[in-house]
């Protein structure tokens, strides 16, 4: 298993150093002068001559790249000009809220729709099965942030249950119990879609699982049908399922930027919007390429949860 | 094609969506047309009116717009930038991959290291990256929204070239010199046009939600001009105060996407050729009953099991296949009852007819009793039914790689097996296995217990089968062509196997084949089944030396001897009838060389001495003359 680990991370090497270069080649493609852009109105020539000294932007682009790709392998990913902050610092305090929201809305998105797909195809054509799949098919359909909106107007608003928008209260806040007042709405709003998606893909794989013989097998032997479902089948069932969750997370975190937006969440997808609308690129490139690589990474897990579950798997 | 759009038509709520989409699309062409106010004039005096307000049907927005106006020509650019990112994605994607899929090799390699490479992204990453370098503005939200989806597209579109690449029709048109441009152009591109089109049709709506989104964030179209995302990104400062202007655009993104969903669900499934048979249903518990007639719940019987005129059918759509129509036999303890067969007969829809296993929908028991004890069992109650599956009947089945859990050990099927029916600790269920699987002669079985069923040869899982069967010392075993899938030599000790245990355990066991071979070695009495009947009935060696029936004769002249000379060995000619259409009279009648008018003109019945029977009217041997 370690030696499976380990290839599965050597492998991820290449993959994380391509998207450095995809997200060093699209920046590249900036029209125009970045100087120009940060100096806005101070931009004499000798002020964007020196920017550009500054930036190494006066460099041939092979060259800017490898001291990019060499000042991030030590930890340096620049200094963004909008906050005038190392964009590390930015970036890992705003992952870290990113992470809380997206992880809670991964979570719930995975066992509600594994569970809201597992009923549904135990009971196909019944009744929860058809009220599943009307749910379902709104939950995939509603774009996550009218969702978000609908619920502030509804959930906080109308019945002031939860607070409107933010991740702590201003004054008094900042303990667990405000976190998850905070954190519910957001974090509901975030995963319908994914739950649609994981509910969806739980039946179909289900129903598939459910025909094979071996269930047959198990009910031959006497095993009660809460055990051949919850058991037998849901077993099998994850082999096809997980490989999805894993997909199903980058689209949580997609997502996020959204909601972020939507519930004021100090997330980095927020960030990257702000970076984007002034034009902070270094903080864009860095926000990007460190996601992308905790994105590969979290896929690496799954592949490895996967192996650890299926033991055809030769690992 | 045809039967296509049949399905898709018969498909209700894709109709719906169909007809939804349709109104909106429509609507969206014709809003030039549309008698609306200016969507950009502004007037700050009229802001923020509520719906059904004086010459605002749908209100105002913060600046005083018509906002139905806004709507119809928000729609409008929203599904045109939504397919025009489809479009734009479904080209370069289909050129990218075909041109991996149809070269091949590096070219295929080092195009696909660089669409696995775009797919590392969460999408909305590379979408951001992309709008971040181009700016902010519409057309480099398609851009980016286009870009991300290429992957998906490149994907599905180089496996079916690849699949194409190889086939004759291209590989002719190589040899008769085209240039690789012109049978990319005239032989590939026609074949993966359909395969473009419904893809693009499936992600259409999400294109939709995508642009909708980069607008919502500032990133998409740029004021005065707006799409539904930018109608209600901009809404949102005045969500709470005047919800109306968030709400309206919302509920039109969500009616558009819903409708297209909806139209992509029943075009995929109208597609899927498994959903189209009714297959991908899954079974039930137990099998369904229907009888018309009740037989009495419990009787007195002469076997410990046996089964009375039993009636099992599949319902698919609207035919009725007659799996078994009306089986009776019945085994004694420590007997075996031999039930033979072509594939088709019905002699395994009739074993697991007994416990409620055969799969159902479509399965359905339709008359008839399976009496244990006089007990009938057809009638009983699911957790009855649970409770007796295991523990006083078990099944042993055939290819035991798939009738085994792939993900559990071969051990804990076993201890499953046993715990499902009484409580027993995990060390002694341990124990027990273990002795199970030394019982079926399976060395080292300390080892053995933890290992998968892909780990075993095929002859050690049957045994595992066999064992699993064993756990809770049954009165009954149905062995559902348990050596079928085994090598000879492995079949001759299973069957010694299961003999030996029969004599020690006193078991009765039914035993499924389509092998008479088999049936000579184990069986004491055999029962021919053909077209879901009995034909013949009898103990073992009277049937073998005299069959009645020209069906049995034949199978038996199927059999291949040792050191019997050139014997000529003969397939019977034809094939079982279909059940679905089963003829008047005797079903094997168009493939019997005895046959006569009077066989299919009405039901024969099976007539005979008690233990010795026969449905045919002109038998091979009549029974009379055999037994004086």
């Amino acid at each position: 298993m370690g030696g499976y680990i380990l290839k599965r991370l050597l492998l991820a090497i290449p993959v994380i150093f391509g998207i450095t270069v995809i997200v060093f080649l699209i920046m590249a493609m900036i029209p125009g002068d970045p100087a120009t852009a940060i100096l806005g109105s101070y931009a004499t020539p000798d002020n964007v001559a020196k920017i550009n000294r500054d930036l190494g932007l006066d460099k041939p682009l092979v060259t800017r790249y490898f001291i990019w790709l060499w000042n991030m392998l030590h930890g340096d990913f620049g200094t963004s000009f909008s906050l005038n902050r190392p964009v590390i610092d930015e970036v890992l305090e705003r992952f870290n809220n990113t992470l809380i929201l997206a992880g809670t809305s991964f979570v719930m998105c995975t066992v509600l729709g594994i569970i809201a797909g597992s009923i549904s195809a135990a009971r196909q054509y019944g009744f929860a099965d058809k009220a599943i799949t009307f749910v379902v098919l709104l939950g995939i359909s509603i774009p996550s942030f009218f969702l978000g909106m609908m619920m502030i107007l509804f959930f906080a608003v109308d019945l002031r249950w939860l607070p409107v928008s933010g991740m702590y209260a201003i004054y008094g806040g900042g303990d667990l119990p405000d976190l998850i007042r905070h954190l519910t709405m957001p974090a509901l709003a975030l995963a319908v879609v994914a739950t649609g998606v994981v509910a969806r893909l739980s039946r179909s794989a289900m129903l598939e699982v459910l025909r094979q013989d071996f269930i047959r097998t198990a009910r031959a032997k006497g095993v009660g049908e809460g055990r051949v479902i919850w058991g037998h089948a849901l077993r099998a069932a994850m082999v096809s399922i997980i490989p999805v969750l894993g997909i199903q997370a980058g689209f949580v975190l997609s997502g996020a930027v959204y909601i972020e937006i939507v519930f004021q969440w100090p997330g980095i997808g927020r960030m990257l919007v702000d970076a984007i609308l002034q034009r902070d690129i270094l903080l864009v490139q860095g926000g990007v390429v460190f996601v992308a690589a905790c994105y590969v990474i979290f896929n690496i897990i799954v592949d490895v949860a996967q192996s650890l579950l299926d033991p055809r798997i030769k690992t | 094609m045809s039967a296509f759009f049949k399905l898709l038509a018969r498909n209700r709520m894709a109709l719906g969506g169909l007809v939804v989409m349709g109104l909106v699309v429509v609507l969206a062409l014709i809003t030039p047309l549309l008698p609306l106010i200016d969507p950009d004039v502004t007037n700050t005096a009229d802001r923020f009116q509520p719906p059904f307000s004086p010459g605002h049907l749908l209100g105002t927005d913060q600046l005083g717009r018509d906002l139905l106006s806004r709507l119809l020509w928000g729609t409008r650019l929203s599904l045109a930038v939504g397919f025009a990112a489809a479009l734009f994605a479904a080209v370069a994607g289909a050129a990218v991959g075909i041109i991996a899929g149809f070269y091949g090799g590096r070219t295929d390699n080092v195009i696909m290291r660089g669409v696995d490479m775009l797919m590392a992204f969460p999408y909305i990453l590379l979408a951001l990256a992309i709008v971040a370098a181009l700016g902010p503005g519409l057309v480099n939200a398609l851009i980016a929204v286009s870009v991300v989806n290429i992957p998906f597209f490149a994907r599905n579109i180089r496996g079916i070239t690849v699949g194409l690449a190889h086939k004759e029709f291209v590989d002719a048109a190589k040899l008769a010199g085209m240039s690789n441009r012109r049978i990319i152009l005239s032989e590939i591109l026609p074949n993966v046009i359909p395969v473009i089109v419904i893809a693009m049709s499936t992600t259409i709506g999400w294109m939709i939600l995508e642009t909708a989104g980069l607008s919502f964030l500032g990133l998409g179209s740029q004021p005065p001009q707006a799409d539904l995302g930018s109608m209600l990104g901009e809404a949102r400062s005045a969500l709470i105060t005047n919800p109306h202007t968030s709400v309206i655009p919302g509920i039109m993104i969500l009616i558009i996407v819903m409708s297209i969903n909806l139209l992509g669900d029943g075009v995929r499934d109208a597609l899927d050729p498994r959903l189209k048979s009714g297959a991908l249903s899954r079974p039930m518990a137990a099998t369904r009953v229907d009888r018309k007639d009740k037989p009495a719940a419990r009787t007195q019987t002469e076997g410990l099991l046996s089964l009375e005129n039993l009636h099992t059918q599949f319902h698919v759509k609207n035919r009725v296949y007659k799996a078994v129509s009306g089986v009776s036999l019945s085994v004694k303890p420590g007997e075996c009852l031999g039930v033979i067969g072509e594939s088709g007969s019905g002699k395994s829809v009739t074993a697991l007819s007994i416990m409620g296993l055969v799969a159902s929908p479509p399965g359905v028991i339709t008359g008839g009793a399976a009496r244990l004890e006089g007990r009938d069992m057809i009638g009983a109650p699911y957790p009855e039914l649970r409770s007796l599956r295991g523990r006083r009947v078990a099944y042993i089945f055939q290819d035991p790689l798939a009738t085994l859990h792939p993900l559990y050990k071969v051990g804990d099927q076993l201890i499953e097996a046993i715990s499902c029916h009484r409580a027993i600790s995990k060390s002694d269920g341990r124990a027990k296995a273990i002795d199970l699987l030394r019982s079926v002669r399976i060395p080292n079985a300390e080892e053995r217990i933890d290992s998968y069923p892909h780990e075993m040869s095929g002859g050690m899982r049957q045994r595992v089968g066999i064992a699993m069967a064993l756990a809770n010392d049954p009165d009954v075993i149905i062995a559902d062509e348990p050596t079928t899938a085994l090598d000879v030599t492995v079949q001759a000790q299973i069957l010694s196997l299961l003999n030996d245990l029969r004599r020690e355990r006193g078991l009765a066991i039914i035993f499924i084949t389509h092998d008479f071979g088999v049936v000579a070695q184990l069986c004491d009495r055999v029962a021919v089944m053909y077209a879901g009947r009995i034909v013949e009935t009898g103990p073992t060696m009277a049937v073998l030396d005299a069959p009645a029936h020209p069906y049995t004769a034949r199978l038996i002249a199927c059999v291949p001897e040792l050191g019997a000379g050139k014997r000529k060995l003969e397939a019977i000619p034809g094939l079982p009838p279909s059940v679905d259409e089963l003829p008047m009279g005797c079903a094997f009648a168009p493939r019997c060389l005895r046959a006569q008018e009077a066989c299919q003109q009405g039901e024969i019945a099976l007539a005979g001495e008690d233990t010795r029977a026969v449905r045919c009217l002109f038998p091979e041997t009549t029974l009379a003359e055999e037994t004086a």
